[in-house]
C-alpha cells in the first residue's frame, strides 16, 4: 500500500472512531481549545500498528470504539498510600466523586474539578490546558494526548501557591467492567511552591489519562503513582511538564500487571540550574505489554536530567522502553544519564528498548545504558549458602534490582509503601 | 561432624576431572588446614560441599553428622550447619547489608523450625558482632559488599559466620588481601567462636594465618587429592621448602 492511502486509511479510521464522541460543553475559550484539538487529531489520525512510534506497542486495543472488559480486581489488602496523610480526590470509572473525596482546599493550595475550570474564566488554565499538549506534537504526534485534550470529561486543577503540606491523591477506582476513562489534569506549581501529587488506581476498563504541569521557577514538584493491579485494563498516559529555573521535578511510577501500559512522559526544561527525574518499576507476567515511552529536553544550562526505568518480566510478559534526551545547542553542562534495564525471570519475556541521544550543546555529559538479563546466578548461590531459599533469595535480587528506581521516591514513607507493594506482589506470585 | 570419602568431581559442561578421591574426617571441635598449590582443587572441594552448581560428583560422598549432604540444596546445606567464607566474596547491588544477614539468619531459623529472631535483639547482636570485627554502622548498611576494600569484605565474611552460628566453617583463603592488623581481628573472630564443638577447616597459602587460628591436622592437596597429613609442622615445612619436596615424595611412593 503506498504511503498515501495509508495515512488515508488513518484518517478515516480516526473520524469513525470520534463520529460517535461529542466534546465537553464549556467555557467559549474551552470549546475552541477542544475544537481546535479535534482539528489536530483529525489531520494527525490516532496511531497505528506500522507507526514507527508505535512498533513495539499496538494501539488498535485502545484506538477500538468500545473498550475490551476488564474484570475488576479485588484486593484483599489496603490501597497502596493507605497509611500516607493525604487529601484524597476520588474518581469512579473517571467520574469525580464529591462524596467519597476530601474537601477541595488546602492551605497554598487551589483545586478545582476540570468541567467546572474550563466553564469559568481562569487566566492561568487558559494559559494551560492542552498547551503544553500542543506543543508537544513536534518532533512526535502523540495523538491519544490530543484526543484527550478534545474529549476529556473529567479531571482537576490545582494550583500550588506555597509549600503544600499534605500530597494530593488521586485515587482512580475501577468499578464497571467496559468503562472508558478520559482525564485531564492541568498543575501549576508557583515559584518557590512544593507540591507532591500521588495516583493510584486502575481508573476504568480504558484508561486515556494526560497530566499537564508547569513547574516555575525555585519550585519542586513530586509525583508518585502506582497504576493498579487490574490486569485486563489497558492505559495509555501522557504527562507533559515544563520545568523552569532552580526547580525540582520528580515522577515516579510503579505499574504491577496490565495487559497495555503506555507511559509516555514528555519534559521541557527551560529553565538553568533545575533537575528532572522519571523513574518507573514495572512488574508482569504472560500477558502483560509494559511501555514506557519518555522525551527529555534539554533547553536550558546546567541541568540534570534522570531516566530510570526497570521491568521485571515473567512468562512471556513484554517490555518496551523508549527513550530520548534532546540537548538544544545553548543547553551546555547538561547532565544526562538514562538507564533502562529488563530482568527476565524466563525465557519467554521479552523486553525492547529503544535509547536515543540527540546532542547539539558540545560542552554536555551524557550516558545512557540498556541491559536486558536474568537474575545473577553468583548472587544467588552466595544468598543461597548462607541459607536463603532460593525463590526468597530470587525475590531479594529482584527487588535489588528495581532499587535504583525505588530510590528515586524521595519522601522515605512513600517509598517504603510503595517497596511492600512490591515485595507483595512477588510474594504472591510464589505462594500461587 | 564431617566426612569426605573417596570424592571425585568434574566439571558439568566439559570432561575435565577436578577432585580425584579426596578423603577428609573432620572431628567435633577440631580445626584442620588445608594447603596445596594454586589450582590443586581447595576451593573446588569447598564448592562442592556448600553445593554450587557447574560441577558433578562422579563418585564418593559428603557426610555432616552422618547425613549425606550431596543430595541437599545449598540453602539446605547451610541449614544444616555449614558455612563457607568465600575466597571471592560476591558484590550484591541493591540489597543492603543488614536485610541479607537478617534474612539468612531468620531463613536458617525457620529451616530449624525455631522461632525468627526479633528486630531489636538482631540488631543488638549484629552491632556487638560487628564492633569486635571493627566493621562500623555504615558498612551494615551497604550493600553487601559493593565497595568494599578486599579486607573489609573478608570481615565480612566473619561477620556473616558469627551471626549465623554453623557447626562447620570453611575459611577459603580469609587470610588473602588482609593487613597485619586485620589478620589478628579476623583471627580472634574466629577463635571466638572455638566452643570445642564447632569445626573450621581452614585454606590457606600462608603458616602466618595459622600462627593465630592454630590447626590440629594439616593436609596438603595436589592435584585433586589430599597427598599428606600431618600436625602443624607440616606447614611450616611448607613455608621453608614449598611444595617441590613434598610432591617428589608423593611421586615416590
Ligand atoms: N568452572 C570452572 N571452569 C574451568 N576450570 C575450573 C572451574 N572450576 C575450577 N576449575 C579448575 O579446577 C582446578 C582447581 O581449581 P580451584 O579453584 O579449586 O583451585 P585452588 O586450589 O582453590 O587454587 P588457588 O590456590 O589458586 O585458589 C583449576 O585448574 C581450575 O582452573
Ligand atoms: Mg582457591
Amino acid at each position: 500500500m503506498k504511503r498515501a492511502e495509508l495515512k488515508q486509511r488513518k484518517l478515516d479510521a480516526t473520524s469513525a472512531r470520534v463520529e460517535g464522541m461529542t466534546l465537553p460543553a464549556g467555557a467559549a475559550w474551552a470549546e475552541a481549545l477542544r475544537q481546535d484539538a479535534l482539528s489536530r487529531l483529525l489531520a494527525m489520525g490516532l496511531p497505528q500498528g506500522r507507526d514507527e512510534y508505535w512498533r513495539w506497542t499496538r494501539p488498535d486495543t485502545l484506538n477500538a470504539d468500545a473498550p475490551k472488559p476488564a474484570t475488576v480486581f479485588d484486593a484483599k489488602e489496603a490501597p497502596v498510600f493507605s497509611g500516607i496523610d493525604r487529601l484524597k480526590i476520588v474518581f469512579v470509572d473517571g467520574v469525580f466523586d464529591a462524596e467519597a473525596s476530601d474537601a477541595l482546599d488546602g492551605e497554598n493550595l487551589e483545586i478545582m474539578r476540570l468541567s467546572d475550570a474550563l466553564s469559568a474564566d481562569i487566566h492561568w488554565v487558559k494559559d494551560a490546558y492542552g498547551v503544553q499538549e500542543k506543543k508537544a506534537q513536534d518532533p512526535v504526534e502523540r495523538p491519544f494526548a490530543t484526543l484527550n485534550t478534545a474529549f476529556a470529561t473529567d479531571g482537576v486543577v490545582i494550583r500550588a501557591t506555597g509549600k503544600v503540606a499534605k500530597p494530593v491523591s488521586l485515587i482512580y477506582l475501577h468499578r464497571n467492567e467496559t468503562s472508558d476513562a478520559i482525564l485531564h489534569h492541568v498543575i501549576r506549581v508557583e515559584e518557590g511552591a512544593d507540591l507532591t501529587v500521588l495516583e493510584n488506581g486502575p481508573a476504568a476498563a480504558r484508561f486515556n489519562k494526560v497530566m499537564e504541569v508547569e513547574v516555575s521557577d525555585k519550585a519542586a514538584f513530586h509525583h508518585v503513582r502506582a497504576q493498579g493491579r487490574d490486569h485486563e485494563r489497558r492505559a495509555v498516559t501522557h504527562v507533559f511538564a515544563t520545568i523552569g529555573q532552580e526547580a525540582l521535578f520528580k515522577s515516579f511510577t510503579m505499574t504491577a500487571n496490565g495487559v497495555l501500559t503506555r507511559n509516555e512522559v514528555v519534559l521541557d526544561i527551560q529553565g538553568d540550574d533545575s533537575m528532572a527525574h522519571v523513574a518507573g518499576a514495572a512488574l508482569g507476567d504472560g500477558d502483560f505489554h509494559h511501555d514506557d515511552t519518555v522525551f527529555i529536553t534539554h533547553d536550558a544550562e546546567r541541568c540534570e536530567s534522570r531516566q530510570v526505568f526497570k521491568k521485571v518480566l515473567r512468562n512471556g510478559a513484554k517490555g518496551v522502553f523508549q527513550g530520548k534526551i534532546l540537548v538544544k545547542a545553548g543547553a551546555q553542562k547538561t547532565d544526562g544519564y538514562q538507564i533502562s534495564q529488563g530482568l527476565l525471570l524466563d525465557g519467554d519475556s521479552q523486553f525492547l528498548a529503544k535509547p536515543e541521544l540527540e546532542i547539539y550543546a558540545d560542552d554536555v555529559a551524557c550516558s545512557h545504558g540498556s541491559t536486558v538479563g536474568a537474575i545473577d546466578d553468583e548472587a544467588l548461590f552466595y544468598l543461597r549458602s548462607r541459607g536463603v531459599p532460593t525463590a526468597e533469595a530470587t525475590d531479594l535480587l529482584t527487588l535489588a534490582f528495581l532499587a535504583e528506581a525505588i530510590e528515586e521516591i524521595e519522601d522515605e514513607a512513600i517509598a517504603e509503601d510503595i517497596l511492600h507493594r512490591l515485595e507483595g506482589w512477588l510474594t504472591r506470585r510464589r505462594a500461587g | 561432624m564431617l566426612e569426605i570419602k573417596n570424592l571425585h568431581v568434574k566439571l558439568e559442561e566439559e570432561d575435565k576431572q577436578i577432585l580425584k578421591g579426596v578423603d577428609l574426617k573432620v572431628g567435633e571441635g577440631e580445626v584442620h588446614a588445608i594447603m596445596g598449590p594454586n589450582g590443586s582443587g581447595k576451593s573446588t572441594t569447598s564448592y562442592v560441599l556448600s553445593g554450587r552448581d557447574g560441577y558433578e560428583v562422579t563418585e564418593g560422598e559428603v557426610l555432616l553428622d552422618g547425613e549425606n549432604i550431596l543430595e541437599l540444596e545449598p540453602e539446605e546445606r547451610a541449614a544444616a550447619g555449614l558455612f563457607l567464607a568465600f575466597q571471592y566474596p560476591v558484590e550484591i547491588p541493591g540489597v543492603g547489608n543488614m536485610t541479607f544477614l537478617r534474612t539468612a539468619v531468620n531463613a536458617q531459623r525457620k529451616a530449624r523450625g525455631e522461632e525468627e529472631l526479633s528486630a531489636t535483639d538482631f540488631l543488638k547482636e549484629i552491632r556487638a558482632k560487628a564492633k569486635s570485627l571493627q566493621i562500623d554502622a555504615e558498612m551494615l548498611k551497604r550493600p553487601v559488599n559493593v565497595g568494599f576494600s578486599g579486607g573489609e569484605k573478608k570481615r565480612n565474611e566473619i561477620l556473616q559466620m558469627a551471626m549465623l552460628e554453623p557447626k562447620l566453617c570453611i575459611l577459603d583463603e580469609t587470610d588473602s588481601g588482609l593487613d597485619v592488623d586485620a589478620m589478628k581481628l579476623v583471627s580472634e573472630g574466629v577463635n571466638a567462636l572455638r566452643d570445642g564443638k564447632r569445626s573450621f577447616i581452614v585454606i590457606t597459602h600462608y603458616q602466618r594465618l595459622l600462627d593465630h587460628i592454630k590447626p590440629d591436622v594439616v593436609h596438603i592437596m595436589s592435584n585433586g587429592r589430599i597427598i599428606k597429613s600431618g600436625g602443624p609442622e607440616l606447614a611450616l615445612e611448607v613455608e621453608n621448602n614449598g611444595y617441590a619436596d613434598l610432591l617428589a615424595e608423593v611421586e615416590q611412593a
